[in-house]
């Protein structure tokens, strides 16, 4: 018999899609800012495995060259609305409860390894779970803590004379830029994995993120 | 079902109770999926009315006529931030110094704008306009003053880094010399021929840290680097750093800045209220 259970409640459902665009315009504007020194890479000592850059022929192809000055103005702008809406979020999540269906416990790392092994089909039985299993609980907390690192070391880099000690606090100046950047790289792999298992769950999951609702049969 | 309703005459016939009980899931299926059809659609026109407020509000950001390079609601909030940072502002926080041994040598070049590589440090003269009456110093001139070196981070706007040594004197120093008539918010400094200038919010002119430089890791500044003089300001980004100054101006009307004019921020950092404050002291 099916039913209508309440799953998502609706600020969390704005706070999900208001975020969605917005971090798409951070890192896209972030992207227009690192073109500029992009001097990243994966690697050991003078080993490179992979630069984190394009050819030029492939920036002037995605338009992303030369646009320094209007990435660093969009950045400035929509930080704003990207702080606001996840602060927002963190304290919704605390006054009505919400975190406690979010933060994981000392149980939740064995079990997210149980839910991997069983979502990659070498384990038969997931573990019992409430509105998230432990593997969600774990990204959509520790995406929450990357948010607040991404302001924190964004900040770091935006006035580093004036919260010297908050960039000192990151290694430096540099090395605040660095952990600015790997975080974005963080987003965009959490976004990968999150939108296979969206699909992978099916229409009744994603739908329930737009109208708060899910049906379940028993 | 022993408490149940008493069961009819006739025979039980448990293929009809089994069919009530289908149609009854049947019904309530029916009436879940209707239920949550409706929510569905509500809740997607309601999506799809702020997806389309949403990218219409992108549009309009998009096409908003530019002012200094970038749209002007984007060059209104890099107002707002500069506004705010300037409130905040902390005269007594210092960029971050370093050990000799730190400095990262050679120096990177970056940005000639302004230059030619013709310098007759002979005949350079700095000449300070709107002071008391017009001046024209020398090198001597500034040499004069208390020589302060600073091992310090150059940080460019780009995004890359460098620790640099510079040996000059304060700007402060200069300015102290050669007074503004009355307390200004301002200073422009030009390159010969105006090839390339900036405008400094007196504040920041004044921090501690703001050297006018002559050398840098030791050695005379190559005419890449500026020569004969330039300005370390650490406090702001590589682009504020102007190379070879040949004129220093004080102004009340905020100063034209070569990349604040190519949508880059002129973010000076300083409220009004507090730069004039500041510059009373001088």
């Amino acid at each position: 018999m099916k039913r209508l259970v309440r799953k998502h409640p609706l600020a969390i459902r704005w706070f999900h899609w208001i975020n969605f665009p917005l971090l798409a315009l951070m890192i896209w504007s972030g992207a227009l800012i690192y073109w500029a020194n992009a001097v990243y890479r994966i690697g050991i000592g003078h080993l490179t495995l992979l630069k984190m850059n394009f050819p030029q022929p492939v920036w002037k192809a995605l338009h992303m060259n030369y646009r320094l000055a209007e990435g660093m103005a969009l950045h400035f702008f929509f930080m704003w609305l990207f702080a606001v809406n996840g602060i927002a979020y963190v304290v919704y999540t605390i006054v009505s409860g919400e975190w406690r269906l979010l933060v994981p416990d000392r149980h939740s790392l064995r079990e997210a390894w149980q839910v991997t092994l069983h979502d990659l089909h070498l384990r038969k039985e997931a573990p019992p779970q409430k509105k998230y299993n432990a593997a969600q609980k774990i990204s959509y907390t520790l995406i929450i803590v990357m948010g607040l690192f991404s302001l924190l070391t964004g900040l770091a880099i935006y006035k580093p004379v004036q919260v010297n000690w908050l960039a000192a606090l990151f290694g430096g100046y540099a090395m605040a830029r660095f952990f600015h950047f790997w975080l974005t790289v963080g987003y965009v792999l959490f976004f990968v994995v999150h939108v296979a298992q969206v699909v992978k769950a099916g229409w009744n999951n994603f739908r329930a993120m737009i109208i708060g609702t899910e049906v379940v049969s028993d | 079902m022993t408490d149940g309703p008493p069961i009819p005459d006739g025979p039980p016939i448990a293929e009809e109770i089994e069919a009530a009980r289908l149609a009854a899931i049947a019904a309530n299926d029916a009436a879940v999926d209707a239920e949550v059809r409706r929510h569905t659609r509500r809740n997607f026109i309601v999506a799809g009315v702020a997806a389309a407020a949403g990218l219409g509000g992108w549009k309009w950001l998009r096409s908003r006529p530019a002012e200094g390079g970038v749209a002007w609601p984007l060059r209104r909030v890099l107002e707002v931030n500069e506004r705010i940072a300037g409130a905040l502002f902390n005269p007594n926080r210092l960029s971050p110094t370093y050990d000799l041994s730190q400095v990262m040598r050679p120096a990177r070049v970056n940005g000639g704008i302004g230059l030619t590589p013709n310098v007759d440090a002979e005949n350079w003269r700095l000449s300070i306009e709107g002071a008391a009456s017009p001046v024209a110093l020398t090198l001597d001139d500034l040499r004069a003053l208390p020589h302060r070196e600073l091992t310090t981070e150059l940080r460019c706007i780009e995004g890359w880094s460098i620790i640099v040594n510079w040996t000059g004197v304060r700007l402060a120093d200069v300015m102290a010399r050669v007074p503004p008539p009355q307390p200004v918010r301002y200073l422009s400094m030009e390159t010969p021929g105006r090839g390339y200038y900036v405008g400094l919010d007196i504040a920041s002119a004044m921090h501690p840290q703001t050297l006018l430089a002559w050398a840098i890791n030791g050695e005379p500044l190559s005419w890449q680097h500026g020569a004969p003089l330039r300005l370390a300001i650490p406090i702001k980004y590589g682009v504020k750093n102007i190379k070879r100054i040949a004129t220093i101006r004080y102004t009340n009307v905020r100063p034209a800045d070569f990349w604040g004019e190519r949508g880059y921020d002129s973010y000076c950092g300083h409220r009004r209220k507090f730069i004039l404050a500041r510059s009373a002291r001088i």
